[in-house]
């Protein structure tokens, strides 16, 4: 029993950050139907550039800060320029500016930070209070992390004007320019939004599976999973996905079959989910007038 | 060397310089061809060897194109059924004595039927999930390759070595084995793409492109959307299929590694780049795929001393920064094609071709 409550445990950790990144990407896909095949790759720079500034001496919570705003920077810059231009493509063409997008940030970060697995320091000592034999103390404070970022997300969507007007954007662009929402720029908060989320993620996942350029392959890819099972039109859906992926990940692991296969087993579980109940748990059924 | 929705716009009537569309067109294609066969014997080995691999993703493109630029289901993981067809062949000739040549339309076959199959459930899947199915498929087939259970079939991780000798000329042709092989495929994917382009502008190809653009409409009009579709999915395999079992002859060598997930990401970046729902398309996007990597290499590998001075690597570190400014580069070209040709370049020539006819019309 303490064994199974560990893998439940952990799997909720993992799930956390599945979630995260869950979140980032329903935040873009609600906004302009498409998903963000280089979010993992942001969050994995993202979380390289904090690496740095805590190598240059900085305490690891102010690192944490700068990183956000770095990341935020740089999700809103990648949008304004990369991405606008092909925004009237069709939709396959985008896809392939985010493979390529993909593919220059990860060599990026192999050329300038290299292939090898580096360490990354978790935030929360080891041998705090929280800590149990059931959970390590980064796992509770990744959960916490993953629950504040949660909490943040949704009271800027609901209670500030900006997240109002980024709602609206999203909902029905051409009403709302013409209530005076710039809809081009909303777009740019959400991804900015969308890769800090992103960067929170990665920070809280590269204690755990260290830090190297591919180290957000599996992890996009439990996200999108975790994204779809929820609903990707819900964001509370894609949350609940990702923490359910990240259980269902583990346990497979632990009991059904080896670690090796545990991705093949997890998604065949998924695509059965999916093929049963074809827009998700939570998902809005879409009904099409003709 | 055209799609479907150019003949709607009546090619008879435009001409250029005294010859019609259709003309031209042809003697594109005779001349296209007549270069290919020519071709060969001007060229080292290694090059025939990439003509080969280019004539080869050319059939997988095809076959992609037929599932996602015809009939619109989206497939991130044809990479699994291009692992089918090689491990197919190479199992076949090693294990049980068959000719090569013999495995081929094997391995197109149970493509074939796997993904029929396939089509089956993925009918309830649209767009995303449907990617996402497709992406597990992917990912899943070199994880199930390396499964121990399968070891004596698939040799596991060391994967399977197949005979090079077994594929050299037959019946003494004066041809090195890499131009025998190039021919070899190429006499393949002619009979395909001819039967590809039948298909799409048959009774079938109007049913299959009308599921994509309006499944309602099509059902209305008598479609029977869940044959037409699972079908899409198997002869979309069955190219795939056959195009992996080739590249197994060819490369001479199968492992779980030769089928990365990129393996299936390069598919569909070839299609979208070569441009989706055109037969000529297949082809530009095979030879993106093939060169463009190998040029972002050269460039990359150009550039080192640059890299040193802009990037202050040290020397063994260039090489690692090579590697990486390579992808870089890749990249980078990726995004460019899509700027510059968001319906890729078989759609990009279409527009040139259309603008030039009309401009030729006004003029005499």
């Amino acid at each position: 029993m303490a064994a199974f409550l560990h893998q439940v445990f952990s799997g909720l950790a993992t799930g956390g950050i599945y979630a995260s990144v869950a979140l980032a990407l329903v935040m873009i896909y609600q906004a302009t139907h498409h998903v963000n095949f280089a979010q993992g790759e942001m969050a994995m720079f993202s979380t390289y550039i904090c690496s740095s500034l805590i190598g240059w001496g900085l305490p690891y919570w102010i690192a944490f800060l700068l990183t956000l705003v770095i990341a935020f920077l740089g999700g809103l810059a990648i949008e304004r320029i990369v991405v606008r231009p092909v925004e009237k493509a069709p939709v396959l063409s985008v896809v392939i500016v985010f493979i390529g997008l993909l593919v220059i940030i990860n060599s990026m970060a192999g050329a300038i930070y290299s292939y090898t697995q580096t360490s990354f320091p978790s935030p929360f000592p080891s041998d705090a209070w929280y800590a149990s034999s059931y959970i390590n103390a980064h796992e509770v404070g990744s959960i916490v992390v993953t629950l504040a970022v949660l909490v943040l997300v949704y009271a800027f969507f609901r209670f500030t004007p900006l997240g109002l007007a980024m709602r609206a954007a999203a909902q029905n662009p051409v009403s709302s320019r013409l209530v005076g929402i710039r809809v081009g720029w909303m777009l740019g908060v959400g991804w900015g939004l969308a890769a800090a989320i992103g960067a929170v993620a990665g920070m809280m996942a590269a204690p755990i599976f260290f830090l190297d350029p591919n180290m957000m392959g599996s992890i996009l890819l439990y996200s999108f999973a975790g994204a779809l099972l929820g609903g990707i039109d819900n964001p509370w859906g894609a949350v609940i996905g990702g923490f359910a992926m990240g259980v269902l990940e583990n346990l497979a692991g632990a009991y059904l079959v080896g670690t090796e296969i545990k991705l093949s087993v997890a998604l065949i579980i998924i695509v059965g989910v999916l093929v049963a109940r074809p827009s998700g748990l939570f998902g809005r059924q879409l009904v099409s007038r003709v | 060397m055209t799609s479907v929705s150019e003949t709607a716009a009546a090619p008879g009537t435009r001409q250029i310089a005294g010859l019609s569309l259709t003309r031209w067109r042809a003697i594109g294609i005779v001349g296209f061809l007549a270069a290919a066969c020519v071709l060969p014997f001007f060229l080292s080995n290694y090059h025939n060897l990439q003509l080969a691999t280019v004539v080869i993703y050319a059939i997988a493109l095809m076959g992609l194109n037929i599932l996602t630029g015809f009939n619109g289901q989206i497939s991130l993981g044809h990479g699994a059924f291009y692992a089918i067809g090689a491990y197919t062949t190479a199992i076949l000739t090693t294990k049980f004595g068959v000719p090569y040549w013999a495995t081929v339309p094997v391995a197109g076959v149970i493509c074939l039927v796997v993904g029929f199959l396939i089509g089956l459930p993925a009918l309830r899947l649209e767009g995303l999930y449907l990617a996402l199915a497709t992406f597990a498929l992917a990912l899943a087939t070199p994880q199930l390759l390396k499964f121990k259970p399968l070891d004596p079939w698939t040799g596991g991780v060391q994967g399977v070595l197949l005979r090079r000798s077994a594929s050299n000329p037959p019946w003494g042709l004066p041809l090195t084995r890499d131009q025998w092989l190039y021919f070899l495929c190429l006499a393949i994917a002619i009979p395909m793409f001819w039967a590809a382009r039948n298909l799409i502008r048959g009774r079938t190809g109007r049913a299959i492109v009308a599921i994509r653009d309006h499944p309602v409409a099509a059902e209305t009009m008598g479609v029977n959307i869940a044959i037409y579709k699972s079908a899409a999915f198997g002869v979309s395999a069955l190219y795939t299929g056959v195009a992996g079992a080739l590249g197994a002859v060819v490369v001479g060598f199968v492992a779980p590694e030769s089928f990365p997930l990129f393996l299936s990401l390069s598919l569909l970046v070839g299609i979208v780049v070569g441009g989706l729902a055109s037969i000529s398309g297949a082809i530009f996007g095979a030879i993106f795929i093939e060169f463009v990597p190998n040029l972002s290499d050269e460039l990359a590998r150009s550039i080192p001393a640059i890299a040193q001075w802009l990037l202050g690597f040290t020397p063994s570190v260039a090489e690692q920064a090579a590697t990486a400014a390579q992808w870089t580069i890749y990249g980078l070209v990726l995004i460019a094609f899509m700027y510059a040709m968001p319906t890729g370049v078989a759609g990009f020539i279409r527009l040139l071709w259309s603008r030039l006819a009309r401009g030729f019309g006004e003029g005499g």
